[in-house]
């Protein structure tokens, strides 16, 4: 072979021996297939736990958003307010910028309807005036129905003459919202520490592998192996265990969310919502897949480059 | 292709493994180094194949100073020094082929490249027909002679052989000595150390005598003395 052509063919060569020691060490895995899918599976449980509950989570937070958006503003008038007057002033909310529509409950109806619903209407024919108010129910515009937002709205209200009371319900999913953000944060702290558990399987697993394979190392370095060379089909050990873990994490949860979407499909029934629970997205899928890999790699170059120099042929 | 300038080696602990041995081997040459075990032979060959570095002195092989050699060009100093062991080293979870393959593979020759060299060097030591068994199920010399091809199947200048014969019989023996012979006409250097006395008079080449850690007999350098 000329020089010339030999240095052409040598990214082809370089691919040819990676090709081929990632499928040797996925051949020597699979040889070994019990104890291979024994490491896979710890390393899949560990990480379906925080990825589980970043799905979990992620559902909620869509709850919620949905809650959030679909706040009304209730405007209770004074008592001292006639139905007329009431009238009037829905009619002049109606045509500010920010409020998309008006509903008024009047008093009367109100009272009816609470008799009819509540049951204490006997108790109700005792009081001898109405003890509501009338009400307002205002939506606002699909702009304008952020927290904040809404929030402003109320605080311009409440400035009306006419204004008793004005309720912005959006407190307990505010507070909803704090739980979650706080459970992400756990969620976080939770994967970072089970990512520290999956280094060290794979460093464990890699160590015994190392020794295992002691007398295979001395007699490729005395026939001239580089480091680079032995290190090798051990990382790319580490890059399988990591890969097929992040396969197991993600069956575990599809799984899991599987066996759960019933009985959520059943109580989002009793709540009149038509809640879908959704599954893993395609992005975490990826970052899962791409993380666990990369953890493997990571857990055997620490395993790789503290056990390996120790040995040397003699 | 071999210079020794006044190298010892000593062990941690005091135990001195060689002494102030100088020596020259020329390219082409083929050596045998004998004396007692623990004369010292295997510690000299592992200074030339830069298993063991020495401890004073300077050693060059094949034009390199080992003495200055970083520990990361150590194993392209290896690709050149062909090394032959007494309990063989072969790689017993693979075949014939591959255990004679591995040098190749180390070196990161192509595939058909390795094919072509492997069944050369199997044909050369005869064993062509075995390359797709296990070393274990070989006899004691056939296993040594696979240990041979893949000495030479990269084609180094330099092979080093510690024992090759230790545990054949005479006629095993006599048949791996020609191997050599037959290598040695084609330009390889050979350094092989053995307590065979008898197999290495009969081969009429160079012997060296270690003793004790230090060069007691140069045949080379007497027949000098006698001219």
């Amino acid at each position: 072979m000329s020089l010339k052509s030999r240095l052409l063919s040598m990214p082809g060569i370089w691919l040819q021996r990676h090709a081929q020691v990632a499928l040797s060490s996925l051949g020597r895995l699979v040889g070994n297939r019990l104890s291979s899918l024994m490491t896979c599976a710890v390393i899949g449980i560990a990480l379906a736990l925080p990825v589980g509950l970043h799905v979990m989570l992620s559902n909620l937070n869509t709850i919620s958003g949905g809650w959030e958006s679909g706040a009304s503003i209730s405007l209770f008038l004074d008592q001292s307010i006639s139905s007329e007057k009431a009238r009037s002033l829905a009619e002049t909310l109606r045509q500010h910028t920010r409020i998309e529509t008006v509903e008024l409950i009047n008093r009367q109806t109100a009272l009816e309807e609470f008799q009819r619903l509540s049951g204490y209407a006997d108790a109700l024919q005792a009081l001898d005036s109405n003890p509501l108010p009338n009400l307002l129910v205002i939506q606002p515009k699909a702009e304008y129905t952020t927290a904040e937002t809404a929030e402003q709205l109320a605080q311009e209200l409440r400035l009306l003459p006419e204004a008793d009371i004005v309720q912005l319900d959006l407190q307990w999913v505010r507070r909803l919202q704090a739980i979650t953000v706080i459970a992400q944060r756990a969620v976080v702290v939770l994967a970072a520490l089970l990512s520290m558990a999956v280094l060290l399987i794979v460093g464990n697993t890699i160590r015994l592998e190392i020794q295992n394979r002691r007398t295979e190392i001395e007699i490729t370095k005395l026939i001239g192996a580089t480091n680079a060379f032995i290190r090798r089909p051990f990382l790319y050990t580490g890059f399988w265990y990591g890969l097929f873990g992040g396969m197991i994490a993600w069956f575990l949860v599809a799984l899991s969310l599987i066996l759960l979407s019933g009985p959520i499909a059943k109580l989002a029934q009793l709540y009149q919502s038509s809640f879908d629970l959704s599954s893993l997205d395609p992005i975490t899928v990826l970052v899962l897949l791409s993380g666990s890999a990369l953890l493997g790699l990571t857990g055997s170059w620490l395993a790789v480059g503290r056990h390996l120099s120790a040995i040397e042929p003699s | 292709m071999i210079h020794f300038d006044n190298v010892s080696k000593r062990y941690p602990g005091g135990h001195t493994g060689l002494s102030n041995i100088n020596l020259r081997i020329d390219a082409e040459e083929m050596v045998f180094l004998t004396g007692h075990s623990g004369a010292g032979k295997s510690t000299l060959l592992k200074l030339i194949g830069l298993l063991e570095r020495s401890s004073g002195g300077q050693v060059h092989v094949n034009g390199r100073n080992l003495t200055r050699l970083k520990n990361r060009q150590i194993p392209y100093h290896r690709r050149e020094v062909g090394m032959i062991f007494q309990d063989h080293r072969l790689l017993h979870d693979r075949t014939v082929f591959d255990n004679v393959a591995l040098p190749l593979v180390v070196s990161g020759l192509g595939h058909k490249e390795i094919g072509r060299r492997v069944r050369a060097a199997l044909d050369k030591v005869g064993l062509l027909h075995k390359e797709k068994s296990a070393p274990v199920t070989l006899s004691g010399g056939e296993q040594q002679r696979v240990g041979i091809a893949r000495a030479v199947v990269s084609k180094p200048p330099l092979v080093l052989a510690d024992e090759p014969t230790g545990n054949l019989d005479p006629e095993l023996s006599k048949e791996i000595m020609e191997l050599f012979t037959q290598f040695n006409k084609v330009g390889v250097t050979l350094l092989i150390a053995t307590h065979d006395l008898a197999l290495v008079s009969s081969m009429n080449q160079r012997i060296l005598t270690l003793a004790n850690g230090a060069l007691s007999h140069d045949s080379k350098t007497e027949y000098r003395d006698v001219t």
